[in-house]
Protein backbone atom coordinates (compact mmCIF):
# COMPACT_ATOMS: atom_id res chain seq x y z
CA UNK A 1 0.00 0.00 0.00
CA UNK A 2 1.27 3.46 -0.88
CA UNK A 3 2.01 5.93 1.90
CA UNK A 4 0.82 8.82 -0.21
CA UNK A 5 -2.33 10.54 1.06
CA UNK A 6 -5.48 8.75 -0.07
CA UNK A 7 -6.98 9.89 -3.35
CA UNK A 8 -10.45 9.90 -1.83
CA UNK A 9 -11.28 10.46 1.78
CA UNK A 10 -14.63 10.44 3.54
CA UNK A 11 -14.69 11.80 7.04
CA UNK A 12 -17.73 11.51 9.29
CA UNK A 13 -20.11 11.56 6.31
CA UNK A 14 -23.81 11.52 7.11
CA UNK A 15 -26.49 11.28 4.42
CA UNK A 16 -30.23 11.57 4.84
CA UNK A 17 -32.70 10.44 2.19
CA UNK A 18 -36.01 12.00 3.07
CA UNK A 19 -36.69 11.03 6.69
CA UNK A 20 -34.15 8.19 6.65
CA UNK A 21 -30.67 8.55 8.11
CA UNK A 22 -28.69 6.26 5.82
CA UNK A 23 -25.02 7.10 6.29
CA UNK A 24 -24.21 7.64 9.93
CA UNK A 25 -20.64 8.85 10.01
CA UNK A 26 -18.75 7.09 7.23
CA UNK A 27 -14.96 7.25 7.47
CA UNK A 28 -13.28 5.82 4.40
CA UNK A 29 -9.88 6.31 2.81
CA UNK A 30 -9.32 5.07 -0.74
CA UNK A 31 -5.58 4.71 -1.44
CA UNK A 32 -4.12 5.89 -4.74
CA UNK A 33 -3.39 3.34 -7.42
CA UNK A 34 -5.25 0.52 -5.65
CA UNK A 35 -8.50 -1.31 -6.06
CA UNK A 36 -10.59 -0.98 -2.93
CA UNK A 37 -13.57 -3.21 -2.35
CA UNK A 38 -16.51 -1.84 -0.40
CA UNK A 39 -18.39 -4.78 1.03
CA UNK A 40 -21.37 -5.19 3.30
CA UNK A 41 -24.81 -6.65 3.61
CA UNK A 42 -27.80 -5.31 1.68
CA UNK A 43 -28.89 -1.97 3.09
CA UNK A 44 -25.53 -1.28 4.74
CA UNK A 45 -25.14 1.99 2.84
CA UNK A 46 -22.65 1.06 0.11
CA UNK A 47 -24.61 2.46 -2.83
CA UNK A 48 -25.51 5.55 -0.83
CA UNK A 49 -21.81 6.07 -0.15
CA UNK A 50 -21.01 6.07 -3.88
CA UNK A 51 -23.95 8.35 -4.67
CA UNK A 52 -22.88 10.73 -1.92
CA UNK A 53 -19.33 10.84 -3.31
CA UNK A 54 -20.82 11.66 -6.74
CA UNK A 55 -23.00 14.41 -5.27
CA UNK A 56 -26.18 12.64 -6.37
CA UNK A 57 -27.18 12.79 -2.73
CA UNK A 58 -25.58 15.46 -0.63
CA UNK A 59 -23.96 14.77 2.71
CA UNK A 60 -25.77 16.42 5.60
CA UNK A 61 -22.58 16.34 7.68
CA UNK A 62 -18.96 15.36 7.23
CA UNK A 63 -16.53 15.93 4.38
CA UNK A 64 -15.62 14.24 1.09
CA UNK A 65 -12.14 15.08 -0.14
CA UNK A 66 -10.91 14.08 -3.59
CA UNK A 67 -7.34 14.65 -4.72
CA UNK A 68 -6.91 17.34 -2.08
CA UNK A 69 -10.13 19.25 -2.87
CA UNK A 70 -13.20 19.31 -0.64
CA UNK A 71 -15.94 18.17 -3.04
CA UNK A 72 -18.68 17.74 -0.43
CA UNK A 73 -20.87 20.52 -1.78
CA UNK A 74 -19.87 20.28 -5.44
CA UNK A 75 -22.44 19.64 -8.13
CA UNK A 76 -22.36 16.18 -9.73
CA UNK A 77 -21.03 17.36 -13.14
CA UNK A 78 -18.14 19.18 -11.45
CA UNK A 79 -17.29 16.05 -9.45
CA UNK A 80 -17.30 13.99 -12.65
CA UNK A 81 -15.12 16.58 -14.38
CA UNK A 82 -12.63 16.41 -11.52
CA UNK A 83 -11.80 12.94 -12.85
CA UNK A 84 -14.28 10.44 -11.45
CA UNK A 85 -15.95 7.82 -13.64
CA UNK A 86 -19.13 6.38 -12.14
CA UNK A 87 -20.89 3.12 -12.96
CA UNK A 88 -24.20 2.99 -11.08
CA UNK A 89 -25.85 -0.16 -9.80
CA UNK A 90 -28.57 0.29 -12.43
CA UNK A 91 -25.85 0.66 -15.10
CA UNK A 92 -27.44 3.91 -16.30
CA UNK A 93 -27.02 3.18 -19.98
CA UNK A 94 -29.07 5.21 -22.44
CA UNK A 95 -31.28 2.54 -23.96
CA UNK A 96 -32.46 4.61 -26.94
CA UNK A 97 -28.91 5.59 -27.89
CA UNK A 98 -26.60 3.23 -29.77
CA UNK A 99 -23.50 1.71 -28.20
CA UNK A 100 -21.48 4.22 -30.20
CA UNK A 101 -23.53 7.16 -28.96
CA UNK A 102 -23.29 6.02 -25.35
CA UNK A 103 -19.51 6.01 -25.61
CA UNK A 104 -19.40 9.23 -27.62
CA UNK A 105 -21.33 11.02 -24.90
CA UNK A 106 -18.93 9.77 -22.24
CA UNK A 107 -15.93 11.04 -24.20
CA UNK A 108 -16.38 14.52 -22.84
CA UNK A 109 -13.12 15.96 -24.07
CA UNK A 110 -13.85 15.44 -27.77
CA UNK A 111 -13.83 12.58 -30.26
CA UNK A 112 -13.23 9.07 -28.96
CA UNK A 113 -9.55 8.17 -28.84
CA UNK A 114 -9.18 5.30 -31.34
CA UNK A 115 -6.35 3.57 -29.46
CA UNK A 116 -8.34 3.60 -26.23
CA UNK A 117 -11.42 2.37 -28.06
CA UNK A 118 -9.46 -0.59 -29.45
CA UNK A 119 -8.18 -1.31 -25.96
CA UNK A 120 -11.81 -1.36 -24.73
CA UNK A 121 -12.89 -3.56 -27.63
CA UNK A 122 -10.13 -5.96 -26.61
CA UNK A 123 -11.68 -6.16 -23.15
CA UNK A 124 -15.31 -6.22 -24.30
CA UNK A 125 -15.49 -7.53 -27.91
CA UNK A 126 -19.30 -7.54 -27.80
CA UNK A 127 -19.30 -3.74 -27.89
CA UNK A 128 -17.59 -3.68 -31.28
CA UNK A 129 -19.98 -6.31 -32.60
CA UNK A 130 -23.04 -4.37 -31.50
CA UNK A 131 -21.55 -0.92 -32.16
CA UNK A 132 -24.57 0.42 -34.05
CA UNK A 133 -27.27 -1.29 -32.03
CA UNK A 134 -29.50 0.57 -29.60
CA UNK A 135 -28.10 -0.14 -26.15
CA UNK A 136 -31.54 -1.12 -24.92
CA UNK A 137 -31.46 -4.37 -26.90
CA UNK A 138 -28.18 -5.60 -25.39
CA UNK A 139 -28.16 -8.43 -22.85
CA UNK A 140 -27.65 -7.64 -19.16
CA UNK A 141 -23.98 -8.57 -19.32
CA UNK A 142 -23.40 -6.50 -22.45
CA UNK A 143 -25.12 -3.54 -20.83
CA UNK A 144 -22.80 -3.86 -17.84
CA UNK A 145 -19.82 -4.00 -20.22
CA UNK A 146 -21.06 -0.85 -21.93
CA UNK A 147 -21.58 0.87 -18.62
CA UNK A 148 -18.02 0.11 -17.51
CA UNK A 149 -16.60 0.92 -20.95
CA UNK A 150 -18.33 4.29 -20.79
CA UNK A 151 -16.50 5.10 -17.58
CA UNK A 152 -13.21 3.90 -19.14
CA UNK A 153 -13.49 5.70 -22.46
CA UNK A 154 -11.34 8.52 -21.11
CA UNK A 155 -8.62 8.28 -18.46
CA UNK A 156 -10.04 8.97 -14.99
CA UNK A 157 -8.29 9.36 -11.67
CA UNK A 158 -10.94 7.33 -9.88
CA UNK A 159 -13.56 4.79 -10.91
CA UNK A 160 -16.61 4.23 -8.71
CA UNK A 161 -18.27 0.98 -9.71
CA UNK A 162 -21.42 -0.26 -8.04
CA UNK A 163 -21.99 -4.03 -8.06
CA UNK A 164 -20.54 -4.85 -11.49
CA UNK A 165 -21.32 -8.58 -11.18
CA UNK A 166 -24.93 -8.24 -10.09
CA UNK A 167 -27.09 -10.75 -11.93
CA UNK A 168 -24.34 -11.78 -14.34
CA UNK A 169 -23.48 -15.30 -15.51
CA UNK A 170 -20.15 -16.77 -14.32
CA UNK A 171 -18.60 -16.50 -17.79
CA UNK A 172 -19.38 -12.78 -17.91
CA UNK A 173 -18.01 -12.32 -14.39
CA UNK A 174 -14.74 -13.91 -15.54
CA UNK A 175 -14.73 -11.40 -18.40
CA UNK A 176 -15.23 -8.59 -15.89
CA UNK A 177 -12.39 -9.83 -13.70
CA UNK A 178 -10.08 -9.80 -16.74
CA UNK A 179 -11.21 -6.28 -17.60
CA UNK A 180 -10.61 -4.98 -14.08
CA UNK A 181 -7.16 -6.61 -14.01
CA UNK A 182 -6.35 -4.77 -17.24
CA UNK A 183 -7.65 -1.52 -15.81
CA UNK A 184 -5.58 -2.01 -12.66
CA UNK A 185 -2.37 -2.20 -14.67
CA UNK A 186 -2.23 1.55 -14.91
CA UNK A 187 -0.53 2.84 -11.75
CA UNK A 188 -2.53 6.08 -11.97
CA UNK A 189 -5.86 4.31 -11.78
CA UNK A 190 -7.71 4.07 -8.51
CA UNK A 191 -10.86 2.01 -8.26
CA UNK A 192 -13.55 1.73 -5.60
CA UNK A 193 -15.91 -1.17 -6.22
CA UNK A 194 -19.07 -1.95 -4.29
CA UNK A 195 -19.55 -5.71 -4.40
CA UNK A 196 -21.58 -8.54 -2.90
CA UNK A 197 -19.68 -11.34 -4.63
CA UNK A 198 -16.87 -12.18 -2.23
CA UNK A 199 -15.03 -14.41 -4.71
CA UNK A 200 -14.91 -11.53 -7.17
CA UNK A 201 -13.82 -9.14 -4.44
CA UNK A 202 -11.13 -11.51 -3.19
CA UNK A 203 -9.69 -12.05 -6.64
CA UNK A 204 -9.28 -8.36 -7.40
CA UNK A 205 -9.18 -6.26 -4.25
CA UNK A 206 -6.05 -4.69 -2.83
CA UNK A 207 -7.83 -2.98 0.03
CA UNK A 208 -11.22 -3.55 1.58
CA UNK A 209 -13.74 -1.67 3.67
CA UNK A 210 -16.79 -3.30 5.15
CA UNK A 211 -19.94 -1.34 5.94
CA UNK A 212 -22.76 -2.07 8.33
CA UNK A 213 -25.65 0.15 9.41
CA UNK A 214 -24.36 3.22 7.59
CA UNK A 215 -20.80 3.05 8.93
CA UNK A 216 -17.49 1.55 7.90
CA UNK A 217 -16.88 -1.15 10.50
CA UNK A 218 -13.68 -2.59 9.09
CA UNK A 219 -10.89 -1.36 6.84
CA UNK A 220 -7.70 -3.12 5.87
CA UNK A 221 -6.10 -5.20 3.15
CA UNK A 222 -8.15 -7.64 1.11
CA UNK A 223 -5.54 -10.32 1.68
CA UNK A 224 -5.94 -10.06 5.45
CA UNK A 225 -9.74 -10.36 5.24
CA UNK A 226 -9.46 -13.25 2.76
CA UNK A 227 -7.27 -15.14 5.24
CA UNK A 228 -9.44 -14.51 8.28
CA UNK A 229 -12.52 -16.71 8.14
CA UNK A 230 -13.82 -15.61 11.52
CA UNK A 231 -13.67 -11.99 10.46
CA UNK A 232 -15.46 -12.76 7.19
CA UNK A 233 -18.18 -14.56 9.09
CA UNK A 234 -18.54 -11.77 11.61
CA UNK A 235 -18.50 -8.90 9.13
CA UNK A 236 -20.23 -10.40 6.13
CA UNK A 237 -22.13 -13.37 7.50
CA UNK A 238 -20.26 -15.65 5.10
CA UNK A 239 -20.20 -19.35 5.78
CA UNK A 240 -16.76 -20.83 5.63
CA UNK A 241 -17.47 -23.28 2.83
CA UNK A 242 -19.10 -20.78 0.51
CA UNK A 243 -15.99 -19.26 -0.94
CA UNK A 244 -13.20 -21.73 -0.34
CA UNK B 1 -15.24 4.02 -37.69
CA UNK B 2 -16.99 3.25 -40.93
CA UNK B 3 -16.71 -0.51 -40.45
CA UNK B 4 -18.70 -0.17 -37.25
CA UNK B 5 -21.35 1.98 -38.94
CA UNK B 6 -22.45 5.46 -37.97
CA UNK B 7 -26.20 5.48 -38.33
CA UNK B 8 -27.80 7.33 -35.41
CA UNK B 9 -30.70 4.92 -35.44
CA UNK B 10 -29.94 1.47 -36.84
CA UNK B 11 -32.33 0.64 -39.65
CA UNK B 12 -33.47 -2.72 -38.34
CA UNK B 13 -34.55 -1.08 -35.11
CA UNK B 14 -36.60 1.65 -36.70
CA UNK B 15 -40.22 1.10 -35.90
CA UNK B 16 -42.02 2.10 -39.07
CA UNK B 17 -45.51 1.02 -38.11
CA UNK B 18 -46.62 4.41 -36.69
CA UNK B 19 -45.24 6.15 -39.79
CA UNK B 20 -47.64 4.12 -41.92
CA UNK B 21 -50.63 5.23 -39.86
CA UNK B 22 -51.10 8.56 -41.63
CA UNK B 23 -51.14 7.12 -45.19
CA UNK B 24 -53.27 4.23 -43.93
CA UNK B 25 -55.85 6.60 -42.44
CA UNK B 26 -55.78 8.72 -45.60
CA UNK B 27 -56.31 5.71 -47.86
CA UNK B 28 -59.09 4.40 -45.63
CA UNK B 29 -60.84 7.77 -45.84
CA UNK B 30 -60.71 7.92 -49.67
CA UNK B 31 -63.73 5.65 -50.37
CA UNK B 32 -65.66 7.26 -47.53
CA UNK B 33 -65.11 10.79 -48.82
CA UNK B 34 -66.02 9.70 -52.36
CA UNK B 35 -64.72 12.61 -54.40
CA UNK B 36 -60.98 12.43 -55.13
CA UNK B 37 -60.58 16.20 -55.37
CA UNK B 38 -62.35 16.72 -52.03
CA UNK B 39 -60.19 14.00 -50.49
CA UNK B 40 -56.98 15.68 -51.74
CA UNK B 41 -58.13 19.05 -50.43
CA UNK B 42 -59.05 17.59 -47.03
CA UNK B 43 -55.80 15.66 -46.81
CA UNK B 44 -53.56 18.59 -47.72
CA UNK B 45 -55.45 20.91 -45.40
CA UNK B 46 -54.99 18.34 -42.64
CA UNK B 47 -51.27 18.00 -43.34
CA UNK B 48 -50.82 21.79 -43.28
CA UNK B 49 -52.72 22.06 -40.00
CA UNK B 50 -50.73 19.10 -38.66
CA UNK B 51 -47.45 20.80 -39.50
CA UNK B 52 -48.43 23.91 -37.55
CA UNK B 53 -49.52 21.81 -34.58
CA UNK B 54 -46.23 19.93 -34.80
CA UNK B 55 -44.22 23.15 -34.72
CA UNK B 56 -46.08 24.20 -31.58
CA UNK B 57 -46.06 20.79 -29.89
CA UNK B 58 -42.44 19.82 -30.64
CA UNK B 59 -41.10 22.34 -28.13
CA UNK B 60 -43.54 21.17 -25.49
CA UNK B 61 -42.64 17.50 -25.89
CA UNK B 62 -38.92 18.25 -25.60
CA UNK B 63 -39.48 20.34 -22.49
CA UNK B 64 -41.60 17.62 -20.96
CA UNK B 65 -39.26 14.81 -21.99
CA UNK B 66 -36.04 16.44 -20.88
CA UNK B 67 -37.14 18.53 -17.93
CA UNK B 68 -40.15 16.53 -16.73
CA UNK B 69 -42.03 19.83 -16.62
CA UNK B 70 -45.75 20.08 -17.35
CA UNK B 71 -45.73 23.49 -18.95
CA UNK B 72 -49.27 24.70 -19.47
CA UNK B 73 -47.72 28.13 -20.00
CA UNK B 74 -46.58 26.97 -23.46
CA UNK B 75 -49.80 28.46 -24.87
CA UNK B 76 -48.69 31.93 -23.78
CA UNK B 77 -45.72 31.78 -26.14
CA UNK B 78 -48.02 30.89 -29.04
CA UNK B 79 -50.09 34.04 -28.46
CA UNK B 80 -47.08 36.23 -27.72
CA UNK B 81 -45.30 35.04 -30.88
CA UNK B 82 -48.31 35.86 -33.00
CA UNK B 83 -48.76 39.31 -31.40
CA UNK B 84 -45.04 40.10 -31.67
CA UNK B 85 -45.30 39.41 -35.39
CA UNK B 86 -48.43 41.56 -35.63
CA UNK B 87 -46.54 44.48 -34.10
CA UNK B 88 -43.95 44.28 -36.88
CA UNK B 89 -46.49 43.86 -39.68
CA UNK B 90 -47.03 47.63 -40.33
CA UNK B 91 -43.26 48.15 -40.70
CA UNK B 92 -43.12 45.39 -43.29
CA UNK B 93 -46.29 46.40 -45.12
CA UNK B 94 -44.36 47.14 -48.32
CA UNK B 95 -42.89 43.65 -48.37
CA UNK B 96 -46.11 41.93 -47.28
CA UNK B 97 -48.29 43.65 -49.86
CA UNK B 98 -45.81 43.35 -52.72
CA UNK B 99 -46.95 41.03 -55.45
CA UNK B 100 -43.75 39.04 -55.14
CA UNK B 101 -43.32 35.65 -53.50
CA UNK B 102 -39.71 36.51 -52.68
CA UNK B 103 -40.55 39.74 -50.81
CA UNK B 104 -43.44 38.02 -49.04
CA UNK B 105 -41.15 35.21 -47.90
CA UNK B 106 -38.56 37.71 -46.67
CA UNK B 107 -41.28 39.44 -44.67
CA UNK B 108 -42.55 36.13 -43.25
CA UNK B 109 -39.01 35.14 -42.24
CA UNK B 110 -38.53 38.53 -40.54
CA UNK B 111 -41.80 38.10 -38.62
CA UNK B 112 -40.84 34.56 -37.62
CA UNK B 113 -37.38 35.68 -36.51
CA UNK B 114 -38.80 38.45 -34.34
CA UNK B 115 -41.42 36.16 -32.82
CA UNK B 116 -38.80 33.50 -32.05
CA UNK B 117 -36.38 35.97 -30.47
CA UNK B 118 -39.09 37.55 -28.32
CA UNK B 119 -40.56 34.21 -27.17
CA UNK B 120 -37.12 32.67 -26.70
CA UNK B 121 -36.06 35.50 -24.39
CA UNK B 122 -39.37 35.41 -22.54
CA UNK B 123 -38.91 31.65 -22.26
CA UNK B 124 -35.59 32.27 -20.51
CA UNK B 125 -37.27 34.57 -17.98
CA UNK B 126 -40.22 32.16 -17.58
CA UNK B 127 -37.88 29.24 -16.84
CA UNK B 128 -35.77 31.19 -14.35
CA UNK B 129 -38.65 32.86 -12.50
CA UNK B 130 -41.57 30.46 -12.76
CA UNK B 131 -40.31 26.98 -13.62
CA UNK B 132 -37.03 26.74 -11.71
CA UNK B 133 -38.55 26.88 -8.20
CA UNK B 134 -40.93 24.01 -8.97
CA UNK B 135 -38.71 21.40 -10.64
CA UNK B 136 -39.87 17.93 -9.67
CA UNK B 137 -43.20 19.18 -8.26
CA UNK B 138 -45.84 18.40 -10.87
CA UNK B 139 -48.86 19.82 -9.06
CA UNK B 140 -47.11 23.13 -8.45
CA UNK B 141 -45.92 23.16 -12.06
CA UNK B 142 -49.50 22.92 -13.28
CA UNK B 143 -50.61 25.69 -10.93
CA UNK B 144 -47.80 28.14 -11.68
CA UNK B 145 -47.70 27.54 -15.43
CA UNK B 146 -51.48 27.91 -15.77
CA UNK B 147 -51.10 31.07 -13.69
CA UNK B 148 -48.34 32.26 -16.01
CA UNK B 149 -50.54 31.56 -19.02
CA UNK B 150 -53.43 33.57 -17.56
CA UNK B 151 -51.16 36.48 -16.62
CA UNK B 152 -49.59 36.53 -20.11
CA UNK B 153 -53.01 36.43 -21.73
CA UNK B 154 -54.25 39.32 -19.59
CA UNK B 155 -51.13 41.36 -20.39
CA UNK B 156 -51.95 40.90 -24.08
CA UNK B 157 -55.52 42.02 -23.36
CA UNK B 158 -54.20 45.10 -21.54
CA UNK B 159 -51.85 46.02 -24.40
CA UNK B 160 -53.86 45.06 -27.49
CA UNK B 161 -57.42 44.95 -26.14
CA UNK B 162 -59.76 41.96 -25.89
CA UNK B 163 -60.99 42.11 -29.48
CA UNK B 164 -59.49 40.10 -32.27
CA UNK B 165 -56.87 41.62 -34.55
CA UNK B 166 -56.72 40.87 -38.25
CA UNK B 167 -53.52 39.35 -39.60
CA UNK B 168 -53.79 39.48 -43.35
CA UNK B 169 -51.89 36.95 -45.41
CA UNK B 170 -49.07 38.29 -47.62
CA UNK B 171 -50.25 38.83 -51.17
CA UNK B 172 -48.54 35.87 -52.79
CA UNK B 173 -49.80 33.49 -50.09
CA UNK B 174 -53.46 34.21 -50.81
CA UNK B 175 -55.61 32.15 -53.10
CA UNK B 176 -55.17 28.59 -54.21
CA UNK B 177 -53.16 26.53 -56.65
CA UNK B 178 -55.55 24.64 -58.90
CA UNK B 179 -54.68 21.28 -60.43
CA UNK B 180 -57.70 20.05 -62.36
CA UNK B 181 -60.47 19.67 -59.79
CA UNK B 182 -58.07 19.96 -56.88
CA UNK B 183 -57.56 23.33 -55.21
CA UNK B 184 -54.74 23.72 -52.70
CA UNK B 185 -54.50 26.92 -50.67
CA UNK B 186 -51.10 28.48 -51.16
CA UNK B 187 -50.56 29.24 -47.49
CA UNK B 188 -51.09 25.58 -46.66
CA UNK B 189 -48.21 24.69 -48.96
CA UNK B 190 -46.07 27.28 -47.15
CA UNK B 191 -47.11 25.76 -43.79
CA UNK B 192 -46.15 22.28 -44.96
CA UNK B 193 -42.75 23.50 -46.16
CA UNK B 194 -42.05 25.38 -42.90
CA UNK B 195 -43.17 22.35 -40.84
CA UNK B 196 -40.96 19.98 -42.82
CA UNK B 197 -38.01 22.36 -42.45
CA UNK B 198 -38.48 22.56 -38.68
CA UNK B 199 -38.75 18.77 -38.48
CA UNK B 200 -35.63 18.29 -40.60
CA UNK B 201 -33.61 20.77 -38.54
CA UNK B 202 -34.76 19.13 -35.30
CA UNK B 203 -33.81 15.66 -36.57
CA UNK B 204 -30.46 16.98 -37.72
CA UNK B 205 -29.73 18.63 -34.37
CA UNK B 206 -30.95 15.67 -32.32
CA UNK B 207 -29.18 12.97 -34.34
CA UNK B 208 -26.04 14.65 -35.61
CA UNK B 209 -24.84 17.02 -32.90
CA UNK B 210 -23.49 16.59 -29.40
CA UNK B 211 -26.18 18.91 -28.03
CA UNK B 212 -28.77 16.65 -29.64
CA UNK B 213 -27.11 13.60 -28.17
CA UNK B 214 -27.21 15.24 -24.75
CA UNK B 215 -30.87 16.11 -25.14
CA UNK B 216 -31.77 12.56 -26.17
CA UNK B 217 -29.74 11.13 -23.30
CA UNK B 218 -31.20 13.68 -20.87
CA UNK B 219 -34.73 12.73 -21.85
CA UNK B 220 -33.89 9.15 -20.82
CA UNK B 221 -31.77 9.64 -17.71
CA UNK B 222 -30.85 13.15 -16.63
CA UNK B 223 -29.02 11.97 -13.53
CA UNK B 224 -26.61 9.85 -15.58
CA UNK B 225 -25.96 12.75 -17.94
CA UNK B 226 -24.89 14.77 -14.90
CA UNK B 227 -22.73 11.90 -13.65
CA UNK B 228 -20.93 12.01 -17.02
CA UNK B 229 -20.00 15.62 -16.33
CA UNK B 230 -22.64 17.67 -18.10
CA UNK B 231 -24.64 20.42 -16.39
CA UNK B 232 -28.14 19.39 -17.34
CA UNK B 233 -29.72 22.50 -15.83
CA UNK B 234 -27.93 24.61 -18.45
CA UNK B 235 -29.29 22.28 -21.09
CA UNK B 236 -32.75 22.73 -19.55
CA UNK B 237 -32.58 26.49 -20.03
CA UNK B 238 -31.46 26.14 -23.65
CA UNK B 239 -34.17 23.61 -24.47
CA UNK B 240 -36.83 25.68 -22.73
CA UNK B 241 -35.82 28.73 -24.75
CA UNK B 242 -35.85 26.69 -27.96
CA UNK B 243 -39.24 25.22 -27.05
CA UNK B 244 -40.67 28.66 -26.36
CA UNK B 245 -39.22 30.00 -29.62
CA UNK B 246 -40.83 27.12 -31.52
CA UNK B 247 -44.16 28.00 -29.88
CA UNK B 248 -43.61 31.59 -31.06
CA UNK B 249 -42.95 30.34 -34.60
CA UNK B 250 -46.05 28.18 -34.39
CA UNK B 251 -47.99 31.21 -33.18
CA UNK B 252 -47.04 33.20 -36.29
CA UNK B 253 -47.99 30.33 -38.59
CA UNK B 254 -51.22 29.67 -36.67
CA UNK B 255 -52.08 33.39 -36.69
CA UNK B 256 -51.73 33.61 -40.47
CA UNK B 257 -53.70 30.38 -40.82
CA UNK B 258 -56.61 31.86 -38.86
CA UNK B 259 -55.97 35.40 -40.20
CA UNK B 260 -57.07 36.72 -36.82
CA UNK B 261 -55.35 36.99 -33.45
CA UNK B 262 -56.90 36.78 -30.00
CA UNK B 263 -55.10 36.78 -26.66
CA UNK B 264 -56.60 33.34 -25.93
CA UNK B 265 -55.47 31.76 -29.20
CA UNK B 266 -52.62 29.95 -27.45
CA UNK B 267 -54.76 28.63 -24.67
CA UNK B 268 -57.39 27.48 -27.17
CA UNK B 269 -54.96 25.24 -29.02
CA UNK B 270 -53.28 23.74 -25.96
CA UNK B 271 -55.70 20.83 -25.53
CA UNK B 272 -54.94 19.73 -29.07
CA UNK B 273 -51.23 20.16 -28.46
CA UNK B 274 -51.32 18.02 -25.32
CA UNK B 275 -53.23 15.31 -27.19
CA UNK B 276 -50.52 15.31 -29.85
CA UNK B 277 -47.73 15.09 -27.27
CA UNK B 278 -49.44 12.17 -25.51
CA UNK B 279 -50.18 10.33 -28.77
CA UNK B 280 -46.60 10.77 -29.95
CA UNK B 281 -45.03 9.56 -26.70
CA UNK B 282 -43.86 12.06 -24.10
CA UNK B 283 -40.50 13.48 -25.13
CA UNK B 284 -40.48 11.99 -28.64
CA UNK B 285 -40.06 14.46 -31.51
CA UNK B 286 -40.71 11.81 -34.17
CA UNK B 287 -43.84 10.68 -32.34
CA UNK B 288 -44.95 14.28 -32.04
CA UNK B 289 -44.61 14.73 -35.81
CA UNK B 290 -46.67 11.63 -36.64
CA UNK B 291 -49.17 12.44 -33.88
CA UNK B 292 -49.73 15.98 -35.14
CA UNK B 293 -50.35 14.83 -38.71
CA UNK B 294 -52.63 12.05 -37.52
CA UNK B 295 -54.69 14.31 -35.27
CA UNK B 296 -55.11 16.92 -38.00
CA UNK B 297 -56.09 14.59 -40.86
CA UNK B 298 -58.48 12.61 -38.65
CA UNK B 299 -60.09 15.88 -37.50
CA UNK B 300 -60.51 16.97 -41.13
CA UNK B 301 -62.00 13.69 -42.37
CA UNK B 302 -64.31 13.45 -39.35
CA UNK B 303 -65.39 17.06 -39.77
CA UNK B 304 -66.36 16.30 -43.35
CA UNK B 305 -67.91 12.85 -42.86
CA UNK B 306 -69.53 13.16 -39.43
CA UNK B 307 -69.44 16.75 -38.20
CA UNK B 308 -71.09 15.82 -34.89
CA UNK B 309 -68.16 13.53 -34.12
CA UNK B 310 -65.52 16.14 -34.98
CA UNK B 311 -65.37 17.56 -31.47
CA UNK B 312 -64.51 14.20 -29.93
CA UNK B 313 -62.49 12.71 -32.78
CA UNK B 314 -59.15 13.66 -31.23
CA UNK B 315 -60.05 12.21 -27.84
CA UNK B 316 -61.21 9.00 -29.54
CA UNK B 317 -58.03 8.86 -31.57
CA UNK B 318 -55.92 9.31 -28.44
CA UNK B 319 -57.86 6.55 -26.67
CA UNK B 320 -57.35 4.17 -29.59
CA UNK B 321 -53.64 4.93 -29.86
CA UNK B 322 -53.15 4.46 -26.11
CA UNK B 323 -55.03 1.17 -26.22
CA UNK B 324 -52.60 0.05 -28.92
CA UNK B 325 -49.47 1.60 -27.42
CA UNK B 326 -50.02 2.70 -23.85
CA UNK B 327 -47.00 5.03 -23.82
CA UNK B 328 -47.67 6.62 -27.20
CA UNK B 329 -46.43 5.91 -30.72
CA UNK B 330 -42.71 6.28 -29.96
CA UNK B 331 -42.22 5.91 -26.22
CA UNK B 332 -38.96 7.21 -24.80
CA UNK B 333 -37.13 4.48 -22.87
CA UNK B 334 -37.48 5.77 -19.30
CA UNK B 335 -41.13 6.76 -19.48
Amino acid sequence: MSEAPPLLNLSGVNTHIGPYHILQGVDLAVPRGALTMLLGRNGAGKTTTLRTIMGLWHASAGAVTFDGADITAWATPDIARAGIGYVPETMGIFADLTVRENLLLAARCGPIDEARLHWIFGLFPALEKFWSLAAGVLSGGQKQMLSIARAMIEPRKLFLIDEPTKGLAPAIIANMIAAFRELKKSPDTTILVVEQNFLFAKSLGDAVAVMDNGRVVHAGTMAALADDRDLQHRLLGLHLDQHQ
Amino acid sequence: MTARGASPVPLHHRDLLPVLLVPAVALAALPLVGSFSTWVTLTLAGLAMGMIIFIIASGLTLVFGLMDVLNFGHGAFISIGAYAAAVLVPSLAGFLHADSLFYNLVALLALIALAMVVTGLLGYAFERIIIMPVYGQHLKQILVTVGGLIVAEQILVAIFGPVQIALTLPTAFRGALVFGDVAIERYRVIAVVVGLLVFAVMLLVLNRTRIGLLIRAGVENGEMVEALGYHIRRLFVGVFMAGSALAGLGGVMWGFYRETLTPAMGMDVMVLVFIVVVIGGLGSVGGCFIGALLVAVVANYTGFLAPKLALVSNILLMALILLWRSRGLYPVAKR
